[in-house]
Formats: structure tokens, sequence, C-alpha cells
């Protein structure tokens, strides 16, 4: 059944870091692959610095929206403080990928660590390069795609 | 539009791009989380959306455009419809021409509110349909089905949604169609319209008659989908619940009510013929079960334990398997606070400083109850503060009732807060008391929107403008002050406490733009400037509602 097979993202990080934005893209990328989708993140409060988790999950056809504890194959953590929190979505042979991943210094702007982190993701999921550059430049503003691209780049290890 | 294009939207967005294609002639309703989206994704859409001061003015608005036989949809938070209670239950009886679906976005969990009530009880305590979508396909196909079933039948219909309905993300293949509306007229029908018992008590027959043909209509022909599974086990579910069912039970047989007022209750009764096992599976109250088991059905239900928070994959599985052990809790997380430089900071340091009692109300501001501030000392419901701060006062001994403030925010002012003024004026405490507004310019805790106060429409043009103070002011409050807290913080304690002493009636407006919401506000004072001084703004804006409201500056 391994065409059944769910792929289970889970993206944490405080509000106002661009979770949601992170997820936007990856969810755009795989939505261009033609695959079946679920995007779910409680918000509402998330500008004032909350916690704040987004779930992706996709594969042939996807039922529940929320990744249950302990399934994700994936957990992209964007807060530090927030490693612990999400670890627990992760399944035994799932990978994390927290914020030391990047190397800060080569990041132009702190803020793109979101898409930085997604480059790193990247590297695991069957998504081509190009799929993923068209959704980043679908979901920014034009004014933050070089620093957003640049980002990318580095998480994948391309250039 | 193509027919098989996909698109990935929310639940909120699919219901706005069902209306937009419906031509629904109006949206209207008040920002509440989940349902906020709706009404701006209509806007974007360039449907004629609108916030209304309040729920009940927004179903109101609503029941009038579809007397007017226009399609109108009605979007609130759950909570929403407690405030609209009043006009839903008679217009249930009077019923609509065009055709009004009224969203009620319930939030089981409390993401984001202060209950997790149930509005499936509303369908059956008002006697109105009720459609429940489980993803964002059927949040666009309910939303049309709602408008031809409340066409139909002449009567209101509810789509009720959930949080993660209404929030996550799935694909959507927008193909199916419905008639267009035919044009706004106005047909009289006293009898039908005009509730005095007279005419309320055969409109109270004609309502249960409508609901009997609904319910037949609904056992043969309603939204609800049968899955063959294996005979062994068979679930009944609705909504989101059927997400996590379908993912837990693959081999199960499902039937997935759509419609779950008034209840199919035939084709539950041959279903649960066909298994051995019945399980009901719902979020929240227990609905379903006690209807299908009132109605001489044998099911199982859930655990007390599973009636509070929302349902998942997690808890479906321990559902099914009869599992009563306690759950992991779920680490707590880093709590919200107010923004760093958020204005209403320096309000609740002062009224932590000066010792106040404080009847709190529903904002961002609310979050003055946390540390550092822990000023807050009651909130309840939207507009409760300036009441629920009287009643304290009222009974009170006199040196504690003198230190009672009510706080109350902009938005929340103008959706229940004015009534309290009068209530303050026509039955003020012998100590007087104080109202204090955290008037920021906008709707912040929702997401920044706009409301009476901002003289902006919910598409952010400029529309009448309510003043807090003139409306005082006009009510015959003689301390009304505005001042700005965060510019001079000294300036705003002495005049709390000398408020606090005067033992009159007060109001203060501490009025300083939320942090977030300043540079837009700047942002459209300027378009609507420009827009002043370029060109006619009375012909720019014909499709405005009227300059309205009790004062206008
Ligand atoms: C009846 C009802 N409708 C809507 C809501 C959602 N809601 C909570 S507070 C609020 C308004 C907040 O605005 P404001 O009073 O201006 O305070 P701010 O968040 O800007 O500080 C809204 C819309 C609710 N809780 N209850
Ligand atoms: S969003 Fe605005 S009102 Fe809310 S906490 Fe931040 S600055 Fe304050």
């Amino acid at each position: 059944m391994k065409d059944n097979k769910v792929t289970n993202v889970v993206i944490a990080g405080l509000g106002g870091q661009g979770v949601l934005k992170a997820s936007d893209i990856l969810s755009r990328a795989i939505f261009d692959q033609g695959l079946d989708l679920k995007k779910s993140e409680i918000h509402g409060m998330s500008q004032r610095g909350g916690s704040v988790t987004s779930d992706v999950r996709f594969g042939k056809k996807v039922h529940s929206p929320m990744v249950p504890v302990g399934e994700a194959d994936f957990v992209v953590v964007l807060a530090p403080e927030e490693v612990e929190n999400a670890r627990r979505y992760l399944r035994p042979t799932g990978v994390l990928i927290t914020p030391d991943a990047v190397d800060g210094e080569a990041l132009s702007n702190k803020r793109s660590i979101n898409v930085a982190l997604l480059g790193i993701l990247s590297r695991h999921l069957e998504i081509p390069e190009s799929v993923w550059r068209s959704a980043i430049r679908a979901c920014l503003p034009e004014k933050l795609l070089e620093v957003n691209e640049n980002a990318f780049t580095l998480g994948r290890g391309t250039s | 539009m193509n027919q098989s294009q996909r698109y990935l939207w929310s639940g909120d967005e699919a219901v706005a791009r069902a209306a937009r294609d419906a031509q629904v002639a109006w949206g209207v309703g008040y920002p509440g989380t989940p349902s906020t989206e709706i009404l701006e994704n209509l806007a974007a859409l360039g449907g004629k959306a609108r916030w209304s001061p309040n729920e009940k003015t927004a179903l109101e608005v609503g029941l009038g455009a579809a007397f007017a036989g226009a399609r109108a949809l009605v979007t609130m938070k759950h909570v929403g419809l407690n405030v609209a209670a009043d006009p839903l239950f008679t217009a249930a009886y009077t019923g609509v021409s065009g055709a009004l679906v009224i969203v009620s976005a319930d939030d089981p969990g409390m993401a984001s509110s202060q209950n997790e009530q149930d509005n499936r009880h509303y369908a059956v305590a008002a006697g109105v349909p009720m459609l429940e979508p489980a993803d964002s396909q059927e949040a666009y196909d309910f939303t049309l089905a709602a408008l031809e079933i409340s066409h139909r039948w002449h009567t209101p219909v509810l789509l009720r949604m959930t949080t993660r309905v209404c929030h996550s993300q799935t694909i959507v293949v927008p193909n199916r169609r419905i008639e267009p509306p035919p044009p706004a007229d106005f047909q009289r029908d006293i009898q039908g319209r005009v509730m005095i018992p007279a005419y309320a008590r055969p409109a109270h027959r004609r309502l249960r008659k409508k609901l009997t043909e609904i319910e037949a209509w609904n056992e043969s022909s309603g939204p609800n989908e049968e899955h063959k599974g294996k005979p062994a086990l068979g679930i009944i579910t609705s909504g989101i619940s059927y997400a996590h069912v379908a993912e837990v039970a693959p081999d199960a047989s499902i039937l997935k009510l759509g419609m779950t007022y008034p209840l199919p209750m035939e084709r539950i009764r041959l279903f649960v013929g066909t298994v051995q096992r019945c399980v009901v599976i719902e979020e929240g109250d227990p609905y379903l079960v006690e209807a299908i088991r009132a109605a001489g059905i044998a099911v199982e239900g859930k655990p007390e334990m599973y009636r509070y928070g929302e349902l998942s994959v997690e808890r479906v599985r321990r559902i099914l398997a009869g599992d009563t052990s306690p759950e992991p809790v779920p680490p707590r997380g880093k709590p919200p606070q107010l923004c760093q430089g958020c204005p209403h900071r320096t309000a609740f340091t002062v009224l932590n400083k000066l010792g106040c009692i404080v009847s709190g109300d529903i904002g961002c501001y609310t979050l003055g109850v946390l540390p550092p501030f822990e000023a807050m000392d009651t909130c309840v419901c939207m507009g409760a503060s300036i009441t629920v701060g009287l009643g304290l006062r009222h009974t009170l001994p006199a040196e504690q009732a003198r230190r009672v403030v009510s706080v109350i925010g902009d938005s929340t002012f103008m959706h229940s807060g004015i009534t309290g003024l009068v209530e303050m004026v026509y039955n003020p405490p012998p100590q007087g008391h104080v109202v204090l507004v955290l008037d920021n310019g906008t709707t912040a805790m929702t997401g920044l929107q706009e409301h009476p106060g901002t003289g902006r429409m919910l598409n952010h043009e400029p529309t009448g403008k309510v003043s807090i103070e003139a409306l005082a002011r006009s009510l015959g409050i003689t301390n009304v002050r505005v001042l700005d807290p965060a510019a001079d913080p000294a300036g705003f304690e002495e005049a709390l406490r000398q408020a606090l002493d005067a033992e009159k009636l007060t109001l203060l407006v501490a009025r300083r733009p939320c942090l977030l919401a300043a540079g837009k506000i700047r942002e459209y004072e300027k378009t609507a400037e420009l827009q002043r001084s370029g060109c006619d703004c009375q012909a720019a804006g014909n499709d405005q509602v009227s300059a309205g409201g009790a004062t206008q500056t």
C-alpha cells in the first residue's frame, strides 16, 4: 500500500515568525504536483507571539487535516524554544529540522529563516526545485523575493 | 471558471466563492474567529460584503434583503448567534422570499473563544434546517445547497462550520451550479411577515409543516453519504469528525450526515440495521446520539470525556476502542501576549497600580488579565464590562464600589457597549461609575477589521463615523475625556484617579491606534483624502451604505 502513504509535515514556531507563510509555500508546491493535500492550523491570536503550528498532509488521498501526535515524517521548527513542544509530533523515524540547521550568519535577513528551513526540508521531498521556486514566487511579494530565494538556496544547498 | 479546475481553499474562502458564484446580494456579519475570513474574501472577490455593528443587526439586515427577494449571507462565530438569536427564532416563522443562509462558525476546543457551545442545538430550538460541511469542497457545495433549500422552502438555513473546517485548506473543484437569482422586488405579505400573535400562530404551524417536508426530502435526496464497508462496524458521523473517522476506520461502514437537522431518521434506522455495532462519532455535545436514541434506535455514543475539546484521529481511535484512560496532556505552549508597544499596556499598568476592580471585556485587551498586568476581574461576553461593572457598583460596599472600572474596546463598544451606557444613565450607581474605552481604531483581536467607530466599511472605504465621545455626551454623560495614555502615562493616571474620586458618571476614551493597524490606518486616510480632493466622493461612493450612526464627526 505504498502509494496510499500520506506524508505528514508539521511546521512550528511563534506568531510573527512566518510559520503560516512557510506552510503556504509548501502547500503550493505540493498542490502544483497534483497531489491531494490538507493544510490546517489554528490561528486567530497568532499576531501576539504565542506558539503556532501548521500541519500539512499530502498523498493520494488525505482525510483528517490534523497530523496525529507521533506520526509526523518531518517537523520543522522556527524557534529554538518551540523545539521541545513540537518534537512530540515526530514519528520515531521522522526528521526534525531545527533553526540551528542553517548558518544564521549566512542569512542576509534573519526573517527568512522560515524559507531557509523549507530549503532543508526540500532535500527530503520529491518535488522538483523549479516547483519550489515558483511556489516561493507565488506566495511572496516582489520586494521580498530575492532575500527568500537566497535563503531557500542556502537551505537546499544548491546555488 | 473551468469546470474541472482545482483550487486550494480554506472552508471560509470556499463559502465566499460560492456566495460570489451564486450572486449573493448581501454578505453581512460581525467579525469573529473562525468566521471572519468569509466576508473578507467575499469583498476581495468583488462581492458586496459589510461589517455590521453586531450579529443581531447583521442578521436583521440579511433578513430584510431576503424579504426583498435577494440572496443574503450572514456570518458570525458561534457566540454571535446568541446575540442574533432573537431575530433567528422569529425569522424561522416569517421565512424569506429570496434566500437567507446564516453561517455559525463554532469553535470546539476554544482556539479563540470564551466558550465551546454547540450551535447544532440552535437549529433544533429555532426550527431552522442545518447543513454541516466536512471540508472546503463541501463548504462550497453546501453553501449553494443551503441557498437552494432556503429559497425552495422559504426558510433561513444554518450552515454550521467549525474551526477546522473554516481554517483548513483543502482541494475544491467548484463544478456545482445554481440558477441566478431573480431581481429584488417587494411583494407585500402582511400575514407572513408581521408577527402579531394572530399571524404568528399559523406561522408556527407552517414552520412545522415545512420542517416535515424538508425531513422527507433529506431522507430521500439530502446531502448524506453512505460508504459501504464491512458490517462489523458502522459509524454515524458528520462534519470534520468524518475526516478523522475515514482515516481511523477505512474498513467500517460509514453514514456521513450532511444535513443534521431535520435528521433523516429512517435512513439512519436502515443503516443501523445493516451493521453489527454502530457508534456515533460527533464533536461536542451528544446531539446526534441523543436524537437517534430518542427515536428508539440503539447506537453507542462517546464517553463523556470526549465532549470537551476537538476530536482528532487519536481521540476517534480511543472512542472506538472504548478507551477512557486519561489522555496525555499536551504541553501548554507559549501563550499570546499584548504586543510590545501595544497602547493597551499603559492602561492596564495604571489600572493595576490604582488597585481598580476591573470589569473587563473581550478583545486583545483581555490579555490584560495575564502577568505582569493582572488587571482584569471579570470577562464574560461582549459588552458585559459596562453592565457587570454597574451591577458591582450597585451592590458592593461603598469603598469597594468606588474602585470599579468598566474596560471595553472600541469595536466591542459599538457591538454591545452602547446599551450598557444607556443603562448607566438610566440607573446610575450612587458612587457614579467609570467606563474606560480602549480605542485603538480597529477590531484588533480578530485581525484588524473596521467598525462603525472607524468611519470605514469592510473594504476600508470611508462611510459614516460614530463618535464614542459625542454619543456619550448626547446621552447626558458630562464627564467625558479623550486621552492618549501611551503619550502621557502620568496624565492618564491622574485622569483616572480624578474620575474615581469624582463619583460621577465618567467616560474616558484612551485613544491611540493599535501598533499593527497604525500604518494601514494612515494609508486608508491618505487614500480617502486623495479621493475627496480628486473627485466627487458622493458619486464615487454610490454603493456605500448611507452615512448612518448616532453622531458624525
Ligand atoms: C458575540 C461575539 N462576537 C464576536 C466575538 C469575537 N470578538 C472577540 S473580541 C472582538 C472585538 C475586539 O475588538 P475591540 O473591542 O476593538 O478590541 P481590540 O481587540 O481591538 O483590543 C471580537 C470581534 C465574540 N467574542 N463574541
Ligand atoms: S494587535 Fe494591536 S491591540 Fe492587539 S496586542 Fe498588538 S498592538 Fe495591541
